[in-house]
């Protein structure tokens, strides 16, 4: 098996050598790295990609709005990450953002996970019958994905910040809360006064 | 006297090349903390498996509260053509394997299959460090002729060597499928850096005796006597150290800037103690006048390094002079005024030997850093691309000053291009104008492309984001994440060019190796050296009583 530190390093130089800048290339070395972490098959994915655009070259996003659509050729997935990394901040205000016809897609997801806890919130992201939750750059859940399965070409990648929000109701909260409260003591007369702030007035 | 006004030193001064590469050892070193901390460890020699020349499979363990580390030692017959020390060997006398736990006889046979071969053998996450070495042959055949015969060694020709066995590499952190450092890094023995390379290399040491007195018995099991225990407290492991060293500094920025941070905070610390304690100051004397003596033993051919020698032998004797006519506990902040004077009056070489000595008396200063030594890289990777142009223009402005004035127009400033063999993938440099490949550089040209990165940044628009001056701006992204890293570790960067004509690539190998713990740097040329390791240390089973100045007892 080889080592995620084999796996960062290797796509960092193939990565270059495909042409990309040493700073992007160092960023799909660590991409790579968290995708197999995760449990998706990165290294397959930028392979193949790398293979596809020797003969089709990408295009790279002049900028990313709501709606984003190549001029001519697919969108590249690392320009597009990078792009969406770097911006995320601003980007984050636009609630959901899409990107027509978008490169082996699975290779834009970690730089919109790392974007994830830059932001502090959860991002949704969907193409086709594929869906993941990316959860703060800390776990990417997702569902019909499978290892040997490979997209090669989404038609529209979608991707929607989510609000941080509870998961249960007011309702279940105060009864759990309520629980809590047996680990909790009377509280004497005597331990009253030497509480913090005890015995003073606060209006001085 | 008033408190004088201590700083830490300035990073200009600190990382510049010449300055690093005269770096010493120190009580901060790796091997050093490594036994302080292992000390309190059981050791076990587990297995000891070796036919009659010495060839077969040994294990040694440390354990505590169930824990244990395993040292897989496989030893093998080799041709005398196939012997060398290069890194790009195929064949070693010996190759190690650090297991995590006590291997299983499926683990020894497993890494039997594979540790030997190297890089084309692979090894599992139940690995954590890995090495191979070379036998000093003549010093190797002469201990076992001698033990043989019923003699001990000649301790002149010993001492000339100073070793049995010389490693190359020992790798680490994921190298050939070992186990990746998160899957270790929380555990509270190996919170100092390579403290699991520290531990092969020191219970390699202890095969190498295993193994002189295995032959030397089997050879003559009449007469043969075992090495007598101060002659192996002498002697250390060699290593033959490459260029490989060098881009691991460029490429862990906050690692680099942890380790020079940790010396440096020490430094200051120690400069200002007011009143230095008679205890101490004595153990500072001890150790300096006991270090003294290796300095004449310090062999080497390289002009270079002799040079730096003769420099060095010159100001410890002006220092010694003024130690003993100027200084005593009376002064206050004593250790300020020693540096101070130091650095009015000596070379960087003597200063920074010096700097190593005043760390001697003060665990309580030191023992507190060894914990800061590592670092965790991911947290500073990303760029806050949300920041401004001008921040980062003033950023290079105020932490790349004197590289943003090296003219790389200057054919002599480019003169070098760092590389990644193809036959063994090991870095090497060679001359951009004479040589081909420099179309495949790594990105080593930091200071090359800072100063790139600085002359687009003047020219662009000072209010833009990061993130917009990225965008038509990638091929100097490596260097913009940097320049954010070295805003907030200002050690992290070598201070010079990598890639001139006055580029001494052995500077960079030496700063690592003296945070190794490394002594008697012997310049091969200059693009390698040789190292001695472990000289003067505790034998195994005399650990848990040893002193942390072992390594001033027998440098000499």
């Amino acid at each position: 098996m080889q080592s995620f530190s084999e796996i960062d390093t290797t796509s960092k130089r193939a990565s270059k050598a495909a042409g990309f800048a040493w700073g992007i290339a160092e960023e799909v070395g660590k991409n790579m790295r968290n995708l197999e972490m995760f449990g998706l098959p990165g290294v397959k994915n930028l392979n193949l990609y790398f293979q596809k655009i020797k003969e089709n070259p990408t295009e790279k996003p002049k900028k990313i709005e709501k709606e984003n659509k190549p001029q001519e050729k697919e969108f590249c997935p690392i320009h597009c990450g990078t792009i969406f990394l770097d911006n995320c901040k601003v980007l984050e205000s636009l609630k959901t953002i899409k990107f027509k016809n978008v490169s082996y897609p699975l290779l834009f997801l970690p730089f919109i996970s790392r974007a994830s806890e830059i932001v502090g919130k959860k991002i949704s992201v969907q193409y086709g019958e594929n869906n993941f939750l990316l959860n703060f750059d800390k776990t990417i859940f997702f569902k019909n994905i499978k290892n040997n399965e490979v997209v090669s070409l989404a038609k529209e990648v979608s991707i929607e910040f989510l609000e941080n929000s509870n998961s249960f109701s007011i309702q279940e909260w105060k009864e759990l809360y309520k629980l809590s409260e047996k680990t909790f003591v009377e509280e004497t007369e005597s331990s009253k006064k030497v509480g913090a702030g005890a015995g003073l007035t606060d209006n001085d | 006297m008033n408190k004088p006004n201590i700083k830490l030193r300035d990073p200009s001064i600190v990382m510049k090349l010449s300055r690093l590469g005269s770096f010493h050892q120190s009580k901060l070193s790796f091997l050093r903390s490594f036994i302080r901390e292992f000390k309190k460890w059981n050791y076990k020699r587990n297995l000891f498996d070796l036919d009659k020349n010495g060839y077969g499979t040994a294990v040694y363990s440390f354990e505590k509260n169930g824990r244990n580390y395993s040292l897989i030692c496989f030893a093998q017959h080799i041709e005398p053509y196939e012997r060398s020390d290069r890194v790009i060997a195929t064949k070693w006398d010996a190759a190690f394997v650090l297991h995590d736990g006590l291997p299983t006889e499926e683990d020894i046979d497993r890494l039997r299959d594979n540790v030997p071969k190297q890089e084309i053998g692979r090894v599992s996450c139940k690995e954590l460090t890995l090495s191979r070495a070379n036998k000093s042959i003549r010093a190797f055949e002469h201990v076992v002729d001698s033990l043989s015969q019923g003699n001990q060694p000649n301790k002149d020709l010993l001492s000339k060597v100073g070793y049995l066995y010389r490693t190359t590499a020992v790798y680490g952190s994921g190298k050939f499928g070992l186990a990746d450092r998160f899957r270790i890094k929380d555990r509270k023995e190996i919170y100092g850096p390579f403290r699991l390379e520290m531990m092969l290399v020191y219970l390699v040491r202890q095969f190498t005796f295993d193994q002189v007195n295995h032959i030397a018995k089997s050879k003559n099991p009449d007469k043969a006597i075992t090495l007598d225990e101060d002659i192996a407290r002498n002697l250390g492991i060699g290593n033959s150290t490459g260029l490989g060293m060098a881009p691991f500094l460029v490429n862990h920025p906050t690692l680099l800037h942890n380790w020079i941070y940790c010396r440096e905070k020490a430094l200051k610390d120690i400069r200002s103690i007011k009143d230095v304690k008679i205890d101490d100051f004595n153990l500072f004397k001890e150790c300096f006048n006991k270090s003294k003596l290796s300095i004449d033993t310090w062999i080497t051919d390289s002009q270079y390094q002799i040079n730096k020698i003769k420099a060095l032998k010159s100001d410890l004797s002006k220092f010694t002079q003024y130690l003993e006519n100027e200084c005593s506990i009376k002064i206050n902040y004593l250790w300020n005024k020693i540096y101070v004077w130091n650095a009015d009056n000596l070379g960087e070489e003597c200063i920074e030997y010096i700097v190593s000595m005043m760390m001697e008396p003060y665990d309580k200063i030191i023992d507190p850093l060894i914990n800061e030594m590592s670092s965790e890289e991911e947290k500073y990777f990303n760029i806050p691309t949300d920041r401004k142009v001008s921040d980062l223009k003033v950023i290079l402005e105020n932490n790349y000053k004197s590289i943003i004035k090296i003219d790389f127009k200057e054919k002599s400033n480019t003169a070098n291009f760092w590389f990644i063999s193809k036959n063994k993938e090991e870095p090497r440099v060679a001359n951009r104008y004479e040589e081909h490949g420099s179309e495949l550089e790594q990105p080593l040209a930091i200071a090359r492309d800072t100063k790139l990165l600085y002359e687009r940044l003047v020219k662009a628009k000072p209010t833009d984001t990061v993130a917009e001056f990225l965008f038509s701006n990638e091929d100097v992204r490596h260097v913009v994440r940097r320049a954010f890293i070295v805003e907030k570790f200002p050690y992290s960067e070598i201070q010079d060019n990598t890639i001139g004509t006055s580029l001494v690539p052995i500077d960079m190998l030496r700063l690592k190796l003296s945070f190794f713990g490394a002594v008697k740097f012997d310049p091969r040329s200059d693009k390698w050296l040789r190292i001695n390791m472990y000289q003067g240390a505790p034998l195994p089973h005399e650990m848990k009583f040893s002193s942390d100045t072992w390594v001033y007892n027998s440098l000499h």
